[in-house]
């Protein structure tokens, strides 16, 4: 331990770990809230989140009012934190949690700790690596994911490929195409194992615009060469064994939550979305820590990450001029058809607290078409129509769900012939 | 020292090496503390590109060798001075043990013969355990283990670190590296070697071949026959994140068969779970690739002995080479008269027994104790430090901060490698060295900030400026 703790306080009202968007606007609520210290305590050089890596279009519609480009919306989100009081700690990196409120931190001057009265996780979610999909081959330079690709070029002016193949169809892969255009990189290919791209159709004909060439249903992914990418091969969804000569991989998109803290911690983990188990209130299991943004479910938009860190803020507020944070009874929300894959919140708690969540958010394994039931106690308490898809936004209204549940768990399943 | 320059005409080297995979490094340490003036010619671009570029990294104690061969002596010479040496080295050990598990009744019977084995090649604490005993020591395991054994002197050590630290020793006390540097063709004039390599010719009185995957071929090469082929053999794994390190505390072996030491479920020492290797035979000697089909095979496998796997997440995948031949020991031999040494065919236990090889060879090579002068109070180089089970340089002051965040590496850490003597010049190197882009994001977060803090140092740069071509 350094003997000035790093330059750090030791104690704060709350501490957000993660200065991205969704912390940022909920640190900046709860000053306006008017809660005592607020520190944001952020492990990069700057705040802002990664946001300051897209310099693209589009953030800052509904927090702004105006079309910006990553980096500049970054720095508003952090200007606002600043003016309202938050005190921004950056190079600082959370390595531990601990029960009630403690955070073991690193600092470029060694190790320091910190207690605070609420916990905040903001720590965001990222693509998921090569390794991670089990794409086969050999190891050369030149595979990146769309974010690394974008640090890469926005912050440093670098450029690590000239023709590289997209693997992903999400809305972050269209989002890469843009961002090699601009560096004169041209994708040569997108692919994607499922059978049609996985951002909505009405972007596919950009794929023809700009000269990329679709293949959906492939198999057997392999990446080759010696020191550069050579070549992408695979089998297509003929079947027939194809090899695409290219410099590069982009592996886009299939977001998880940054929760490498969060699985070394006491806290409970949501295997199904890959972030923390919360209520309503984005509670996690030890009433001291809550959540918001991008570390709850892969992955929305910043626009929603701020408007989640927003309203989280209210809650906060609320329960800290409670006084300490107390143990709830609550009931689970299980998932008994494979075809969800996850539920946020994951628990609902009973108690005369009020507000929380309007929403509840879901994510599917498989596309559905059919009523997504919920009951609790052997009673229907909601049904709402699904016609969706993986990786899309689906919610269910929350408040008949709360209103309704008995003390028994409430069960999430599909009615598909009705 | 490394030399960068080509090499054009050379002073005369007591020994050269052919090959910086673990075993060159090894007896490069090795000669020059006996007091061998010592050449070590690498033809890949860094060190370790071989069999040693990815191993399960046991540290085996040879209770499972074939008893009385080369390789279990070498082994067991090998285990006992990594453990006298690690700690003035500063190399990590972490003494996890093993289970050899069994997990049909076929097996089961396998055990006493294995463990007489054992005993036989003087691993005399290995011993047998009852099912509960072997569930209440390793609580996550699948219920359909039905017994085995532990043998507790099985330990988990850094691959690279090690190999590096051997090297880092000779170098510090005298030895030349050439990186880049192939040996194509030698002759011997009766009283020393003249080396021809793509960047020029070496002199040295005694050769020693230890290039691995190309032992025969540059035997071939040198000597114009070679008495076995090597037949690469690869194994692939597949690595969890550190939050899997729980499940398993010891190494869990499986019952051995007479070409595989199986598929093993160990802790790495950077804090992650790995399984794996495969077994394949196939011709090229370059192709460690993975395919996809395997690496899900391989994770099936792990949650089939440690159902917990299942919730996760996968981080990395790999795949080494063996150098395996025809025969089932290593292939150490003097060819008298020539002063030529081979030792190939250093198949599966090559970082284990690195160091007992490099004793032994030593001791063909200069028979006479007297025909070396042994350096006093050689230096020790400071190692590389990353072992997640042992303080690391984010915990210290002005560290410079951290740029890689999923395993914690240090501005710091970065620069002494890159300043170091023996810098990488690849990624690959550089991840071998600090682990940067070895955790869970695999450069999703640190990879704009390497490619600034590598601008020029790498052969092969990880990005190119807008204008360069
Ligand atoms: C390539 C790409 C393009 C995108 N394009 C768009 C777009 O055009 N429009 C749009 O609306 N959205 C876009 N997004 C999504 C947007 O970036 C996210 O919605 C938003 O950043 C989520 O905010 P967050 O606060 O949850 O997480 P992040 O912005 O990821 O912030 C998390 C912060 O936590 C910090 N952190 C993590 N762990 C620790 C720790 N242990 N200690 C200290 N700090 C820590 C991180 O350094 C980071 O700053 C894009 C995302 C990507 C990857
Ligand atoms: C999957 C797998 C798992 C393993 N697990 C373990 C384990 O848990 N414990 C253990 O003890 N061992 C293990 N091993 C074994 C160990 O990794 C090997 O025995 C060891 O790496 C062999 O080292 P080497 O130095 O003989 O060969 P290499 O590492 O191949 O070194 C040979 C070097 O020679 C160079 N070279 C080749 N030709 C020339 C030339 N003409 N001129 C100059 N240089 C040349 C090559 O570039 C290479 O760097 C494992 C191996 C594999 C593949």
């Amino acid at each position: 331990m350094t003997t000035n703790n790093g330059g750090l306080p030791r104690k704060s009202d709350v501490a957000v770990v993660g200065g991205g968007t969704a912390g940022l606007a909920l640190a900046t609520k709860l000053k306006r809230l008017g809660v005592g210290s607020v520190i944001v305590l952020e492990r990069e050089n700057d705040a802002g989140g990664i946001p300051r890596h897209c310099g693209h279009y589009p953030f800052g519609i509904r927090e702004y009012g105006r079309l910006l480009k990553g980096p500049d919306y970054a720095r508003r989100n952090v200007e606002a934190a600043v003016d309202a009081g938050v005190d921004i700690k950056t190079e600082v990196t959370v390595t531990a949690l601990h029960p009630d409120g403690r955070l073991s931190l690193t600092t470029p001057a060694g190790k320091a700790e910190l207690q605070a009265e609420r916990v905040v996780l903001c720590t965001g979610a990222r693509e998921a690596s090569r390794p991670q999909r089990f794409i086969g081959g050999d190891r050369p330079l030149g595979v990146l994911s769309t974010g690394a690709l974008q640090s890469m070029t926005y912050l440093q002016g670098m450029r690590p490929f000239r023709r590289p193949v997209i693997i992903g169809s999400e809305l972050v892969s269209f989002s890469a195409i843009d961002t090699c255009r601009h560096l004169g990189i041209r994708p040569v290919a997108m692919i994607e194992e499922n059978d049609r791209i996985l951002a909505r159709r009405l972007v596919q004909p950009y794929l023809m615009m700009r000269g990329v060439a679709l293949f959906t249903k492939v198999k057997n992914l392999r990446i080759l060469g010696r020191r550069q990418v050579e070549a992408i091969e695979f089998i297509d969804a003929a079947g027939k064994q194809q090899s695409i000569e290219a410099d590069g991989a982009i592996i886009s998109g299939r977001f998880r939550p940054e929760a490498a803290l969060l699985h070394l911690s006491h806290l409970e983990v949501d295997p199904g979305s890959g972030g923390p188990m919360i209520d309503q209130f984005g509670q996690c299991s030890d009433p001291s820590y809550y959540s918001a943004g991008n570390l709850l479910r892969p992955a929305e938009t910043s626009g929603w990450c701020w408007q989640e860190g927003i309203e989280t803020a209210k809650w906060i507020a609320e329960d800290l001029s409670r006084g300490q944070p107390a143990v709830v009874p609550s009931v689970r929300v299980q998932l008994v058809d494979r075809a969800i894959g996850f539920s946020v919140p994951q628990r609902l708690s009973i108690s005369d607290r009020t507000g929380g969540m309007q929403k509840m958010q879901i994510g599917l394994n498989v596309p559905v078409k059919g009523y997504l039931e919920a009951i609790s106690g052997g009673q229907s308490i909601s049904n709402t129509w699904l016609n969706s898809r993986p990786v899309r936004r689906v919610q269910i209204r929350l408040a008949p769900i709360v209103q309704n549940c008995s003390k028994s768990p409430v069960e999430l399943s599909i009615q598909r012939n009705k | 020292m490394e030399v960068k320059k080509k090499l054009v005409a050379l002073g005369r080297a007591d020994v050269a090496i052919i090959g910086a995979g673990v075993v060159g490094c090894a007896l490069a340490r090795r000669l020059t503390l006996d007091g061998a003036s010592v050449i070590v010619l690498e033809k890949a671009a860094d060190v370790l590109d071989g069999a040693s570029k990815g191993n399960s990294a046991i540290l085996h104690t040879g209770f499972d060798a074939p008893s009385g061969s080369l390789e279990q002596d070498c082994i067991a010479q090998g285990y006992k001075e990594y453990l006298e040496t690690c700690e003035t080295l500063g190399l990590p050990v972490l003494r996890s043990g093993a289970l050899v598990l069994a997990w049909s009744q076929e097996q089961l019977d396998e055990l006493p013969k294995l463990i007489e084995k054992a005993h036989k090649n003087g691993v005399t604490d290995v011993s047998a355990l009852t099912k509960s005993q072997i569930l209440k020591r390793e609580p996550y395991l699948s219920n359909n283990v039905v017994g085995g054994f532990e043998v507790p002197g099985e330990f988990l050590i850094d691959p690279w670190a090690s190999a590096h630290a051997y090297l880092l020793q000779a170098m510090a006390n005298g030895a030349v590296l050439y990186r880049d540097t192939e040996v194509v063709a030698g002759q011997y004039d009766g009283q020393q070697w003249r080396l021809e390599t793509n960047a020029g010719s070496v002199c040295a009185a005694q050769i020693i071949n230890c290039a691995g995957l190309y032992g025969d071929i540059v035997e071939q090469r040198l000597i114009g026959e070679c008495p076995f082929t090597v037949t690469p053999r690869k194994g692939q794994f597949v690595v969890f994140d550190k939050s899997a390190a729980a499940l398993a505390s010891s190494i869990i072996l499986p019952v051995p068969t007479k070409t595989t030491k199986g598929i093993v479920v160990c802790r790495t020492i950077f804090g992650n779970l790995l399984v794996g290797p495969t077994a394949e035979n196939q011709e090229s000697r370059t192709d460690s690739s993975t395919i996809s089909d395997m690496l899900a095979h391989l994770r099936e496998k792990g949650i089939e002995m440690i159902p917990n796997l299942e919730e996760c997440e996968v981080t990395a995948a790999y795949a080494g080479l063996r150098p395996a031949t025809e025969f089932q020991d290593y292939q150490i031999r003097r060819i008298e008269g020539k002063n030529y040494t081979c030792v190939g065919g250093i198949r599966s236990t090559g970082l284990s027994a690195a160091l007992g090889i490099a004793r032994h060879v030593a001791g063909l090579i200069a028979p006479d104790e007297f025909s070396f002068q042994a350096i006093e109070d050689p230096i020790i180089p400071a190692p590389d430090r990353l072992s997640n089970y042992h303080p690391r340089d984010w915990e210290e002051p002005d560290n410079g901060g951290i740029v890689c965040h999923c395993e914690l590496v240090t501005r710091r850490e970065i620069e002494q490698v890159l300043n170091g003597p023996l810098p990488p010049s690849t990624l690959q190197g550089l991840k071998r060295r600090t682990r940067v882009c070895m955790g869970r994001c695999q450069g999703f977060y640190c990879t704009g900030e390497l490619v600034k803090l590598t601008a020029g140092r790498f052969n092969l740069p990880m990005g190119l400026g807008h204008d360069d071509q």
